[in-house]
This record gives C-alpha cells, sequence and structure tokens, in this order.
C-alpha cells in the first residue's frame, strides 16, 4: 500500500518537475509537526486497543510507543502524496496558483 | 475518547485552523478541492485494500460501525483532516518565503 502510494505520486516529480523532494526543508516542515499529532494519536489509539494489526501482515519492527514501523512510513508517505498532488495540480494548471502567497 | 471522537476533533480542528488561523484557506481554493478529488478515490481504495484485508482491525467499540469501501467512515474524516493540514502548512511555509520554487 505504501509503494502504491508511493510510485502513484512520485511520477509527479519526475514528468512535472513538481520539485517537491528538492525543497526537503520546507516539506520537512510541513510533514512533522502534523504527523506527531497524528503519531500520537496513532500511539494512544494502539494503547486504547480502537485498532490493532495483523502480526503476520507487518514486518514486526516497532517505533517507540509500539507504533509499526509502517504506521511511521504511512505518516510520512501519505503527507508527501498529498503535496505532490497538490503541486501536480498547481503545475498543470498555474491559474490556481494565483494568490497562494497572499498576494 | 473513541476513534469516532478524536477523528470528529481532528476533522475540525484541521477545517478552523484553515479558515480562521492560517491567512490563506485551502478549503476556498481549487487547488486544493481538485487535489482532493483526486486523492479521495485513492484513499478509499487504499482504505478499502487495509480493511478488507484485515491488515489493520478496529474494535467494534471504538467505531461508530459505518463502513464505505470495508472503512469505518472515521477514516474518512481522519484521511480529510491529515491531507488538508498537511496541504496548509506547505503552502504556510510558502508564505514565508520558505524555498518557494
Amino acid at each position: 500500500m505504501l509503494l502504491f502510494t508511493l510510485c502513484g505520486s512520485g511520477w509527479l516529480e519526475i514528468v512535472l518537475k513538481t520539485g517537491v523532494l528538492r525543497r526537503f526543508k520546507r516539506l520537512a516542515l510541513s510533514i512533522l509537526p502534523i504527523s506527531m499529532f497524528f503519531l500520537i494519536w496513532d500511539g494512544y489509539a494502539i494503547a486504547q486497543n480502537h485498532w490493532f494489526f495483523d502480526r503476520s501482515q507487518i514486518l514486526g519492527i516497532y517505533g517507540p510507543f509500539s507504533i509499526p514501523l509502517e504506521e511511521y512510513l504511512f505518516f510520512f508517505v501519505v503527507p508527501l502524496a498529498a503535496i505532490l498532488t497538490l503541486e501536480g495540480t498547481t503545475t498543470v494548471k498555474p491559474h490556481w496558483r494565483k494568490g497562494e502567497f497572499g498576494e | 475518547m473513541i476513534y469516532s471522537d478524536i477523528a470528529i476533533a481532528a476533522f475540525g480542528i484541521a477545517v478552523m485552523a484553515d479558515l480562521f488561523l492560517f491567512k490563506n484557506s485551502m478549503l476556498t481554493r481549487a487547488a486544493f478541492w481538485s487535489s482532493y478529488a483526486i486523492i479521495f478515490p485513492f484513499q478509499l481504495l487504499t482504505n478499502w485494500w487495509l480493511t478488507s484485508r484485515n491488515i489493520v482491525m478496529y474494535s467494534p467499540d471504538a467505531i461508530i460501525g459505518i463502513r464505505i469501501c470495508s472503512a469505518p467512515i472515521e477514516d474518512l474524516l481522519f484521511g480529510f483532516a491529515l491531507v488538508l493540514s498537511v496541504m496548509g502548512m506547505w503552502e504556510f511555509w510558502g508564505r514565508q518565503g520558505v524555498q518557494r520554487n
């Protein structure tokens, strides 16, 4: 699923030259604070048994707060795909950039 | 708090922050809605994959019980909040002049 999302949005970077991966600092500043909140939620939900994972279908590597590695990757790959999609659409439709930076 | 409460709260916070905290709202822009329209079917597809194969399972006590494409309806609120807030941050840093191009 993670690879599917990565491939499904990754081609935008190459074909449309969105230049998202090049802008690493802006990418990290956008993803990390948000993902932190969602990972805290994830850790809480796992601790409370709101959701749980099939151990035979995950790698079995766990990070802090008993969160599977896949979840950490999820909260990097999905936000990256979202930003690539946004930059992809505004690359194809440049007039949608109007007012992007409030000027 | 169960999944439903947190998902609704996350959705509400993301929408409020976008409308009132950030200067340039994503929710009023065609760029956001067209991007989300592209993301939405993929979201349903990946949600379906992860839940129909029981890769991730939910406690019946934690969800309302309404499912769309095999995934709890809460997942859609969660996904919307995640996508909106990350895009909002990306645009925010752009406005701050961080790596605009």
